[in-house]
């Protein structure tokens, strides 16, 4: 059977949910191999978390050159072990940092790459939608291994728990990879709700809420759902920039997206159109948003949320 | 400095889009400047303008590189109009259908042979929406990869540094010239095209050069579409007005679409 390569996708020192989205689309083509790039030390204790899934391999690559160079080093890394290993496939998780790695990576490999796939299929045909969500796409790399980055929740992960072998490699890391130096790191300030791509509900605001998040908050707690935003409310300063949902911001594809005061220009509908169900809470029946609603409340969002929310207390209770 | 953008001609987001043997139809549709590749022309100006300007002879100059069809003129006039000093557009009928590795083999030719310091690039192309164009330029020139910058600082002397801003969260990275770099659209605002510098970019240079010019063989695109669908639109929702009861009507929905 053939073997596919997964690069593992960590949110803090845990394995995300995305990880497990990619070994369950890989184990279609083959036997899955989760590698994991990790600072001197540190890899064992990560690989540990990659636990779920059909993960038959954990391949561990420890470098220092990973956190001082970034993209680069990693796409190095992981160009290198793909032309030892001949994999038939690699999927990585579709964000910045992935696109990048797998741009690189189909570069150092002369391999084909398809982004944003949301889904794959055993013979490593991708499905992509494209033009904001209106045509589906099936497309396959027909050069070199397919380089595949997959949208995250996108695909059902098969969660059961994993006991993978784990083995150790090195890598080599080019000086052209080591051009680009990072001084320091900051990652993204966790809250306690759930991560915004990974989320089955997010409940986002916009200008609409004039600086006034609460109500947003309290109905996406009601839901245990995750809080996005529009740029209007990241550019001024009411909610922080990794929550900004569109374009230049996140893409998301929950269960559920409820757009509250948010009036659904192409730059936010972007990031948000594929996904499942739409709820719309605006009190202008003009607003573009409500073309792509499933259901919409014209009304005030201060009055609508906190009755929902209340409502959604009660049916609880 | 010698600093190059990259930008690119894309349909108008607004426009209908629609396939065609597998690949976008770029002829029955709106064109525009991509939005995204403002704020990389915007940058680049304003790195040389920090540093005794554009002006013709001074100390910097500000090329605008596209690859595209003969109509993605308009899109870099635009890129002139703004303030940019010349222009090379890569038209050739064997580079239609290039995949983002074809483009970025003769982006990173071009880029290479014209001994830039530093060349700009937007964060994403708003109809691929792919994001990997500058790192596989990066890569292929093996240049500095400063990628999705929120801001630029560039030392003359041969330095940039970037702060770095991704879901991944943000980092402070630098490096020697050349190097290649992406602009979040977080960064600046693009300044509207003078009527002076209209006028102006009528009088500028976009030199046209195919392939055989550039020095490069095209390269079939390694990925294919083997077929696309339209998807059924949405059907048409329910709208309701909230007369004190929108609340309750949002709650009974969820619950009847067992989303709660
Ligand atoms: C290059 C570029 C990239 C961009 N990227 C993104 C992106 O990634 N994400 C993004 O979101 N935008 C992006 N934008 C911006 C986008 O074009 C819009 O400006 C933005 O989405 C508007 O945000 P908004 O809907 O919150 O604000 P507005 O358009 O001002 O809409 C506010 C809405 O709230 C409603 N409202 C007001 N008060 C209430 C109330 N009390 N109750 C209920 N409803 C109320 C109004 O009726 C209105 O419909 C981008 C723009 C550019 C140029
Ligand atoms: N055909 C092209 N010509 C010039 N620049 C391009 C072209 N395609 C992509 N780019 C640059 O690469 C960036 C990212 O594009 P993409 O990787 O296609 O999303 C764009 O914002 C442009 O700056």
């Amino acid at each position: 059977m053939s073997n596919v390569f997964i690069l593992a996708d960590f949110s803090g020192d845990k394995a995300s949910k995305i990880t497990a989205e990619l070994a369950t689309a890989g184990a279609r083509i083959g036997a899955v191999t989760a590698v994991v790039f990790a600072d001197a030390g540190k890899g064992a204790a990560l690989a540990a978390t990659v636990n779920q899934g059909p993960i038959t391999n954990v391949l561990i690559v420890e470098s220092d050159d990973f956190a001082k160079h970034g993209v680069p080093a990693v796409a190095d890394a992981l160009a290198n072990l793909i032309k030892s290993k001949t994999p038939a496939a690699v999927l990585i998780a579709s964000h910045a940092f992935g696109k990048e790695v797998a741009a690189r990576v189909a570069v150092l490999t002369e391999s084909g790459i398809i982004t944003d796939a949301v889904d794959v299929s055993a013979d490593a045909t991708a499905t992509q939608l494209v033009f904001g969500g209106s045509t589906t796409v099936h497309s396959k790399v027909s050069h070199g291994t397919p380089i595949i980055t997959v949208r995250p929740n996108s695909i059902e992960a098969d969660l059961t728990s994993a006991t993978p072998a784990i083995d150790n490699a090195s890598a080599e890391i080019g000086d052209a990879a080591k051009l680009s130096a990072i001084s320091s790191s900051q990652p993204p300030v966790k809250g306690g709700r759930p991560e915004l791509t990974e989320a089955n509900i997010v409940v986002s605001g916009g200008r609409g809420t004039n600086g006034d998040f609460a109500a947003v908050e309290n109905f996406a707690d009601s839901l245990g759902a995750a809080v996005g935003a529009s740029r209007a409310a990241t550019d001024a300063g009411w909610y922080p920039h990794s929550h900004q949902v569109g374009q230049t911001g996140k893409t998301v594809s929950p269960q559920l997206y409820v757009a509250c005061g948010i009036s659904g220009a192409i730059q936010h509908r972007a990031g948000m159109q594929t996904s499942k169900s739409i709820i719309v809470v605006n009190k202008d029946p003009e607003a573009p948003i409500f073309d792509i609603a499933d259901f919409g409340v014209i009304g005030d969002l201060f009055n609508v949320l906190p009755q929902a929310t209340a409502g959604i207390s009660a049916k609880k209770s | 400095m010698k600093i190059a953008v990259c930008v690119k001609q894309v349909p108008d987001s607004w426009a209908e889009k629609k396939m065609v043997n597998g690949l976008l139809d770029r002829v029955n549709v709106d064109a525009v400047l991509n939005d995204l590749d403002e704020y990389a022309v915007e940058e680049a100006l304003r790195i040389a303008e920090a540093h005794g300007g554009n002006e013709e002879g001074g100390a910097n100059t500000v090329t605008v590189i596209s690859m595209g069809p003969e109509r993605a003129t308009e899109a870099v006039r635009k890129a002139l109009s703004m303030g940019a000093n010349d222009a090379i557009l890569i038209t050739d009928t064997a580079l239609a259908g290039a995949d983002a590795l074809a483009t970025s083999a003769v982006l990173a030719k071009v880029i290479g042979d014209g001994g830039y310091d530093i060349v700009i690039c937007g964060t994403e192309s708003t109809d691929a929406r792919m994001s990997v164009v500058p790192a596989m330029i990066s890569a292929r020139l093996g240049w500095g990869q400063l990628t999705f910058a929120s801001k630029v600082t560039v030392d003359p002397a041969g330095k940039v540094s970037i702060t770095r801003v991704t879901e991944a969260g943000v980092d402070e990275i630098s490096a020697a010239f050349p190097c290649v770099i992406s602009v979040v659209e977080k960064i600046n605002e693009p300044r509207y095209p003078s009527f002076k510098g209209i006028m102006a970019a009528k009088k500028k240079t976009i030199e046209q050069r195919d392939l055989a010019t550039v020095g490069i063989s095209s390269q079939s695109a390694w990925s294919q579409v083997n077929d696309a669908t339209p998807r059924p639109p949405r059907a048409a929702g329910v709208k309701v007005t909230d007369e004190g009861n929108g609340g309750q009507a949002l709650v009974n929905f969820l619950a009847e679409k067992k989303l709660i």
